[in-house]
């Protein structure tokens, strides 16, 4: 399959997975492992460098990029100084950011990320803004140096689905840096619907997280993304409304039925 | 300021009457919805949906994982003074009550400070009784200054403070409120609340919304369930929350369901919530506010906390001791309340890992 770049970074895995809502950390290497991701993503304020088996960081391995994400920001600017505090916490220079003003639809705001986005973008960070797919927000997020774009499918932690497909596959046609379709993605058939439309990638919690057995939907999910892609790439014939093999208004240009 | 106008609008309810026309199809459709109306909430508070738990439990669980995981984040309470001015009918800390009076020096909170760290707690709720005097706003900021070297997230529960004075110590490094209103009838708080500057209803009842005016980032609000029929002060606390959340969409607003339990007084015209019902409630809140996090505290027997993990609550205490230090165990004080689950941090952490959830130390740092 094709490689994905990001930040100059190639990645042979498509699909980004979380660490949040786990019953425990413990699962986490199983999960990375049997679903193939390099990149997983963990809010800043949860990592617990002092905790042992409360250390997220203890449960990923080193050739994995971490993303770590400044869920809990509510402005610009306290995304930024998260960012900052991440990079201070050896955390390296990925960040996705996550600014959410609404604590009862937890939706991003779109404004202060593209705020943050330019400033964080200009001091070396690989940014990947979490947003609601506004073509003129990521418009704006790419302008100020995003290196890829993650609007959301649906409402976090729904599982519905791609609501906002028309939407999504906008932001696919037009904008260059990869879009990444992040949250909302329920299960694997959902997230083959992404990447068959042409996401360049999917990030996937709550559905593996809150599953019976995280380690296989872990899995369902790798297969799945590497399943939409190998489509996309494949360029899925075109839907047509009638059966191929009838022409009832043609078919006598070539003889048939005369 | 606001709340008040929306308790007025619910001040002539009869909810004798309305809990009489509820039905069965009236509950099972409540639990379909995706939004309820505080009238929807008020029925599942009814005495006809308690016998509809497991029902509501169900639907409770699985909005609960959808919303907060299975996660449960832990905190301890560290009380810094039991000086107070108030005469309470239900609290230990009357100033009427002949309890030895101690505040504990910026070097003793550092002492405690440090015996709560090293049990791997990064949030901490520091407390006092209401006296201006002995532990004014200044004192909470010196105490805030020490407390940042040793937790993440510290959070207040003292007397109600005005806009100005929050922000002042959020800039210290507080980042989260708890106050209780303890009852919202207006008439059972006057009659408990028989002196000091408590007898302020609505001063009290506003303080959350001052401190969210503030950018407060977390706000805990709760009744002292069975000061009053607890059916009602349920349905108003959850309206309390609902107005709040409204308001003021980014502060992470919560709820306490703390209920009376034995302490020094002779208090006793009380309305005594049972297991049942303290579950009715906290799952009709879930169902009602799927988004907003619940608390239970230590008040509540160790096995009976353990139950609840799964039904909806989202923070609980651990490690505690409701005396003015008792952490550093230099004194055996007096406490404000009696403890039912007097587990260590490290237990109540196993109890929690072996109902399948992730015991939570570290969820937001100063920034």
């Amino acid at each position: 399959m094709d490689e994905l770049i990001i930040g100059g970074t190639s990645l042979k895995s498509r699909l980004l997975i979380g660490t949040g809502k786990y019953a425990s950390n413990k699962m986490m290497p199983k999960v990375i492992e049997s679903c193939g991701t390099q990149v997983v993503t963990m809010a800043v304020r949860r990592v617990d460098l002092e905790g042992k088996e409360e250390n997220i960081l203890e449960y990923i391995p080193k050739d994995i990029i971490l993303l770590p994400n400044t869920s809990g920001a509510r402005n610009a600017d306290e995304a930024i100084r998260i960012a900052r505090l991440a990079r201070a916490m050896g955390c390296g220079n990925w960040i996705k950011i996550e600014v959410i003003s609404d604590n009862k639809y937890l939706l991003p705001d779109n404004f202060e990320t593209i705020k943050a986005t330019e400033v964080l973008a200009k001091e070396g960070f690989i940014v990947l803004p979490y947003m609601n797919p506004d073509l003129m927000a990521a418009k704006a997020m790419e302008a100020a140096g995003a290196a890829a774009v993650m609007p959301l499918g649906a409402p976090i932690g729904t599982n519905r689905g791609l609501r906002t497909k028309e939407m999504v596959q906008i932001l696919i046609d037009e904008i260059k840096v990869p879009i990444i379709v992040d949250a909302g993605i329920g299960k694997p058939s959902q997230a083959v619907e992404a990447m068959e439309m042409g996401a360049a990638a999917v990030l996937v919690n709550t559905a593996i997280a809150s599953s019976d057995n995280p380690i296989d939907m872990a899995k369902a999910f790798g297969l799945a993304v590497e399943a939409g892609r190998l489509a996309y790439l494949s360029k899925v014939g075109p839907e047509r409304k009638l059966a191929n093999a009838s022409s009832p208004l043609t078919g006598f240009l070539s003889g048939v039925g005369e | 300021m606001g709340f008040y106008n929306e308790l007025l609008t619910f001040k002539e309810i009869d909810y004798e009457g309305f809990f009489k026309k509820i039905e069965e199809k009236d509950i099972l459709r409540i639990l379909q919805q995706n939004k309820l109306s505080p009238l929807d909430y008020l029925a599942l508070l009814s005495p006809k949906a308690s016998s509809y738990l497991e029902e509501m439990a169900q639907r409770a669980h699985q909005l609960s994982v959808q919303h907060f995981g299975k996660s449960i984040l832990l905190y301890t309470p560290m009380y810094l003074s039991n000086h107070c001015v108030n005469r309470c009918a239900y609290c230990s800390f009357n100033v009427d009550h002949d309890i030895k009076r101690e505040k504990l020096s910026l070097a003793e909170i550092e002492e405690e400070a440090k015996a709560i760290a090293a049990t791997g707690l990064k949030h901490i709720l520091i407390l006092t009784g209401e006296s201006r005097k002995e532990t004014p706003v200044s004192y909470i900021l010196e105490a805030t200054k020490v407390l940042t070297k040793y937790f993440d997230s510290i959070s207040i529960e003292i007397y109600p403070l005005e806009t100005e004075e929050y922000k002042a110590l959020m800039e210290a490094g507080v980042d989260g409120l708890t106050i209780y209103q303890e009852v919202y009838d207006e008439e059972v708080y006057k009659k408990v609340h028989l002196a000091g500057p408590k007898k302020n209803y609505h001063f009290r009842l506003d303080a959350p919304e001052r401190a969210c005016e503030a950018k407060m980032r977390s706000v805990n609000i709760g009744a002292l369930l069975g000061l009053n029929s607890w059916r009602e002060e349920a349905f108003m606390t959850g309206l309390h929350v609902s107005y709040l959340q409204n308001k003021f969409m980014d502060v992470e607003v919560s709820v306490s369901l703390p209920r009376m339990r034995p302490h020094i007084g002779v208090f006793k015209d009380l309305d005594f919530v049972d297991d049942r019902s303290l579950v009715q409630v906290m799952l009709a809140l879930r169902i009602f506010l799927p988004y907003v996090g619940i608390t239970i505290s230590t008040r509540e027997r160790q096995s009976y906390r353990d139950h609840l993990i799964p039904l909806g609550v989202t923070k609980m205490s651990a490690g505690v001791t409701t005396a003015v230090g008792g952490h550093s165990g230099k004194d055996e004080g007096i406490n404000q309340f009696e403890i039912g689950d007097t587990r260590s941090v490290e237990e109540i952490k196993e109890a929690i890992l072996a109902k399948g959830y992730q015991p939570i130390f570290k969820n937001w740092m100063q920034i």
